[in-house]
């Protein structure tokens, strides 16, 4: 009995404890974007996936054993204008036709410091797959997490733009692709 | 001898930008019939080059022009004739600073920056919008059949002065001496 103040305030360091150490698990896709910088004629466009789905998991308290897949919906792009979003779908860019579906897997997070912290995984556009690494940073946004990073993709590594339009003058090669997600904290275990 | 000619640097201005002018016009016409490729890309960037160049040279055009007036016309015309020539050349000017600007505006609403020679960012001076880009692609194209009407009527004058009252008028913009035959009105001088 008199052991009863002890084990309520380890029960209550238990609880404080899970409490940061959240895991990050439930996508938000209304919240989350995935956007792209394209560059024509020296010119950059901006465009963005309008569905994709993610499932993750993350710890900020663990977060090497952290994991991502994304898939996106090829057929959902918005490549600047109703002329550029035709052409994209067609056999040249995407060829959604054959390969509806880019992925991503992840393979290792890594913390670089602070809320930074880098991807590593595999993407795979148009059936060639491709290792890829990008910085992101975790931010903590009331109960949710967010997680914004970007890379550079060379859209020739997937045979992406190919034929007349390899021409990396005309389009560059360099895609900066930008991910901003949001996530909910597992839902509470009570 | 007093010269009753346009200064070199007027004489200059005009037929660089006539060439400019009719050159853009033409490719204008042209590409916007074309489907979509790397050549229509390069098409559209040279024409925004083009027309960026000839909104820079009127603009210089029209600081020359201030300092350095025309040369008077032919005593002998006709007031209204006088009235309508001055009001012309308003009118040309007035469209020579529009037709660009109309095009740097619809580039921007219709999501694509003008970037000079694909390495001078413009700024975007409206958001992209639809609606707004289809607006002024009729008011770009509008306003160059409206120039087109009156350079028919600019070089018609400028013929009829030149054939039927053979008078100065266009030998004066002449880049080389043409010596109208002298009329009569001419000789008659005291």
């Amino acid at each position: 009995m008199t052991h009863l103040p002890l084990v309520l305030g380890a029960l209550l360091l238990i609880a404080a404890g899970s409490a940061g150490a959240a895991e990050y698990n439930q996508f938000q896709p209304a919240q989350s974007t995935l956007s792209f910088v394209s560059k024509q004629m020296g010119v950059p466009i901006d465009g963005r996936f309008r569905r994709f789905a993610a499932s993750l998991s993350f710890d900020p308290a663990r977060p090497t054993t952290a994991s991502a897949r994304l898939d996106l919906d090829l057929a959902s792009i918005d490549a600047g204008s109703p002329e550029a979003n035709d052409e994209v779908a067609g056999k040249a860019w995407f060829n959604v036709k054959l390969f509806p579906t880019a992925t991503f897997v992840s393979s290792a997070v890594r913390p670089l410091g602070g809320e930074r912290y880098e991807l590593s995984g595999k993407l795979t556009i148009k059936g060639k797959s491709q290792d890829v690494t990008a910085p992101f940073t975790f931010r903590q946004n009331g109960r949710s997490g967010v997680f914004d990073g970007s890379f550079v993709l060379r859209r020739l590594d997937f045979a992406v733009g190919d034929g007349v339009w390899s021409d990396v003058g005309t389009v560059a090669n360099e895609v900066q692709i930008k991910f901003h997600i949001v996530a909910a904290p597992a839902a509470e275990r009570k | 001898m007093p010269e009753n000619r346009y200064s070199a640097t007027a004489i200059a201005l005009h037929w660089l930008m006539a060439l400019l002018l009719i050159g853009l016009f033409a490719v204008g016409l042209y590409m916007s019939d074309l489907s979509l490729s790397p050549q229509k890309l390069k098409i559209y960037s040279w024409h925004k080059w083009a027309g960026v160049t000839a909104f820079l040279l009127v603009l210089l055009r029209l600081v020359w022009r201030i300092g350095h007036p025309s040369p008077p016309l032919p005593a002998a015309m006709p007031g209204w004739q006088k009235t309508a020539a001055h009001g012309l050349h308003h009118l040309l000017y007035l469209l020579m600073i529009a037709i660009p600007l109309s095009g740097w505006l619809m580039s921007s609403a219709k999501g694509f920056q003008t970037v000079y020679f694909g390495v001078l960012p413009l700024p975007d001076l409206v958001e992209k919008d639809k609606a707004l880009g289809e607006l002024l692609e009729s008011l770009h194209s509008g306003l160059n059949y409206g120039f087109a009407g009156l350079i028919i009527v600019h070089v018609g004058a400028a013929l009829k002065h030149h054939l039927v009252d053979r008078d100065d008028v266009l030998s004066r913009m002449l880049p080389f001496r043409v010596r109208n035959i002298p009329s009569q009105r001419a000789t008659s001088k005291p």
